[in-house]
């Protein structure tokens, strides 16, 4: 239990949604017999455990329940059924700047804001200088915050929020609303709070940032979990979800989870040649519907299921031709054998060029081991080169 | 009682306070004066008219500054009231972002309140030398006066407040009760004005027509009248400290319950 940061046990949350909203004692008095409301759940039965340290994610497309689910991580609702327990203090950011009041000076609205985040004023004292630099406002903090652009207003909260001390923090994707810079300090932001090991629950729906920063997480939809483990897993199930909504017909489902895509494109177990330092991938696929011009990648997880090496013909700047059914195409992808002693699994993936649409996406297409001398904690193995090896001797007097 | 009184709970209260004393009187040219000026000048008028037109009060000694005392404590049981009903939902963008207690809302607002009654009783007190009241020795008393005037206010603050989230008449008919309490309450006239002892007996069951009596009993004139001189023996003197107490309950129980429900009801 010591390293478990928040416990959510089975927590369910309705609403009951009024069908004319009744704030008024009439409407009430009147709708008393009549059904005036109806019930609506908007998470069902929801359990996961977050460790101390972890950075998890919760990812579900708009409307799928994860913002309630925030607000009941953060205490602002309260579970209809089950329980939350949270281990430490938990700092919900749901938006930036909460309770800032555009009649009051940007001094001001720093202590105000710090409050509503549970510092006192002296301890806000002492962080203000920090706080107007980051923000570089210093000439403005005497101004109403009115009179402050937008991005002023929100480079301020900003510059609050990273000085939050908490024991669990709670992130809104929205947060990272903005231009190009305030985004690169946001992500900036988060990376850091990975590195220092700060247990933080990230709510987004940006697969590219979720796989980023994320170790584990979970996928809501429709109020339910659908998917949770390890952060490729769930990246994975979000694009699959939206990939399966984007076809019309279903193909036949082999192994869900191991292999997905609309079928359009289908590979066959590729080939994998270890020999001479290098490795060499020969994938081939066959067209079962016209496709112009696809995308075709791999990816190589190891033994833990993390991604250590991933290669496509988009990256690599190659326009692949337009293929009619019933065409074969097969590829070989040449690497140097950097890898560590470990056993790898390798996905074979195909998509369209934006990938919105997944041809086929198969999991463990084909399994390989590499054993090497020696061991090593690190990730990859490559060859070392070690030379210039200097000694002097210090004088002694 | 110590977590309701944290660190955290305790810097959020002074700035909330500091907040709303500062918009208070925002981009009026004589700020906190109104604070002052505002209890004064209803007082001329209510005296010009009550005291000097219509010749009321006049068997009670020090009437003026009688009329401004009760003046002063009515109107701050309706401020005080009056900004709470609405504090919760005025904070709803607080209560639907962060999580704060929600009692701290409704007790900042109180707190307002009751630092604008400290103003007007400089004012009162002014007067009272002016007007060369007495100094007489139950004076300090009126503190428990006021102090069951908040208490008072406070529950009624808690009720209404958390009324006010799902019934927007709530502030419509607190308008109304508050005219009627007004006049129901002697505050323009002397209880002496009215003659039914029956109907005497009715008015001083009010807690604040009792507290309002009390307080002016004990800084201005032992004549006031009091619930005590007006049932004299019995348990009957006691139903305006009950009715208080019930009240203050009530209000709690039932803003606790609501509480939790406060953000997805707002």
């Amino acid at each position: 239990m010591d390293d478990i940061a928040i416990k959510v046990d089975h927590v369910s949350k309705s609403f009951r949604l009024p069908h004319e909203k009744q704030s008024s004692i009439k409407g009430a008095l009147i709708n008393f017999k009549k059904r005036g409301y109806e019930t609506q759940k908007v998470l069902d039965d929801i359990s996961f455990e977050v460790k101390k340290g972890e950075f998890f994610g919760i990812v579900g497309r708009n409307g799928s329940g994860k913002s309630t689910l925030l607000k009941l991580l953060a205490g602002i609702y309260t579970p209809t059924n089950g329980f939350i327990q949270v281990n430490g203090k938990l700092t919900p950011f749901i938006e930036l700047g909460v309770g800032f009041n555009p009649e009051l000076t940007g001094r001001e609205n720093v202590f105000l804001n710090g409050a509503l985040l549970g510092f006192n004023r002296s301890e806000m004292a002492a962080m203000y200088d920090d706080i107007v630099a980051f923000a570089e406002l210093k000439r403005f903090m005497d101004q109403k915050l009115k009179n402050y652009s937008s991005g002023m207003q929100v480079r301020l909260a900003f510059s609050i929020a990273i000085r939050i001390n908490s024991d669990v923090l709670v992130l809104d994707e929205v947060l990272a609303v903005g231009d190009a810079a305030f985004q690169k300090r946001c992500f900036d932001y988060f990376m850091k709070l990975k590195k220092d090991k700060q247990t933080v629950i990230l709510v987004t729906h940006d697969m590219a940032a979720a796989r980023l920063y994320c170790d584990a997480g979970i996928m809501i939809d429709k109020g339910k979990i659908v998917e949770a483990g390890g952060i490729e897993r769930v990246a994975q199930a979000y694009q699959r979800m939206f990939n399966e909504e984007a076809r019309d017909t279903a193909t036949g489902t082999e192994d869900e989870g191991q292999r997905w895509g609309t079928g359009n494109i289908k590979a066959d177990p590729p080939r994998i040649e270890i020999d001479d330092g290098k490795i060499k991938i020969t994938a081939s696929y066959r067209v079962f519907e016209n496709v112009d011009s696809p995308v075709f990648g791999f990816t190589i997880y190891n033994s833990r299921g993390i991604n250590i090496l991933e290669g496509n013909t988009l990256r690599k700047r190659v326009q692949t031709k337009k293929l009619s059914k019933g065409d074969t195409v097969s590829m070989t992808w040449t690497l140097p054998n950097i890898l560590a002693t470990d056993s790898y699994s390798l996905s074979v993936a195909t998509c369209n060029q934006t990938a919105t649409e997944f041809y086929d996406w198969y999991n463990e297409a084909a399994k390989f081991d590499i054993r090497k001398d020696g061991d090593t904690a690190g990730l990859v193995d490559p060859e070392l080169m070690l030379s210039n090896i200097e000694y002097s001797k210090q004088e002694r007097k | 009682m110590r977590q309701y009184l944290s660190k955290q709970n305790r810097a959020l209260l002074s700035e909330l306070v500091r907040t709303d004393f500062k918009l208070r009187y925002q981009g009026s040219v004589l700020g906190y004066a109104w604070s002052l000026l505002r209890p004064l000048l209803i007082f001329v008028i209510l005296y010009v008219v009550f005291v000097k037109f219509l010749k009321i009060g006049t068997g009670v000694p020090h009437f003026p500054i009688y009329l401004l005392l009760g003046i002063v404590i009515w109107n701050f049981f309706n401020e005080m009231t009056v900004q709470s009903l609405t504090s919760i939902v005025g904070r709803g963008d607080l209560i639907r972002k962060i999580r704060i207690p929600r009692w701290i809302i409704v007790f900042s607002s109180s707190l307002s309140a009751l630092i604008n009654l400290g103003l007007n009783l400089i004012v009162v007190a002014i007067f009272m030398v002016i007007n060369q009241v007495p100094l007489i020795g139950t004076l300090p008393l009126i503190i428990l006066a006021l102090l069951e005037v908040y208490i008072f206010a406070l529950g009624i603050s808690l009720l209404l407040s958390a009324l006010y989230v799902k019934f927007r008449d709530i502030s419509y008919i607190w308008e109304v009760v508050l005219q009627a309490g007004f006049y129901l309450t002697p505050i323009l006239y002397p209880l002496s004005s009215i003659t039914n002892v029956t109907l005497q007996k009715v008015i001083m069951l009010n807690p604040m027509a009792q507290a309002i009596q009390d307080a002016r009993y004990a800084a201005i004139t032992h004549t006031t009248p009091t619930v005590y001189s007006v049932f004299q023996g019995g348990f009957y003197k006691f139903i305006p400290f009950a009715v208080v107490v019930l009240v203050l309950v009530g209000g709690l129980l039932y803003f606790r319950k609501e509480s939790s429900y406060f953000a997805e009801n707002i």
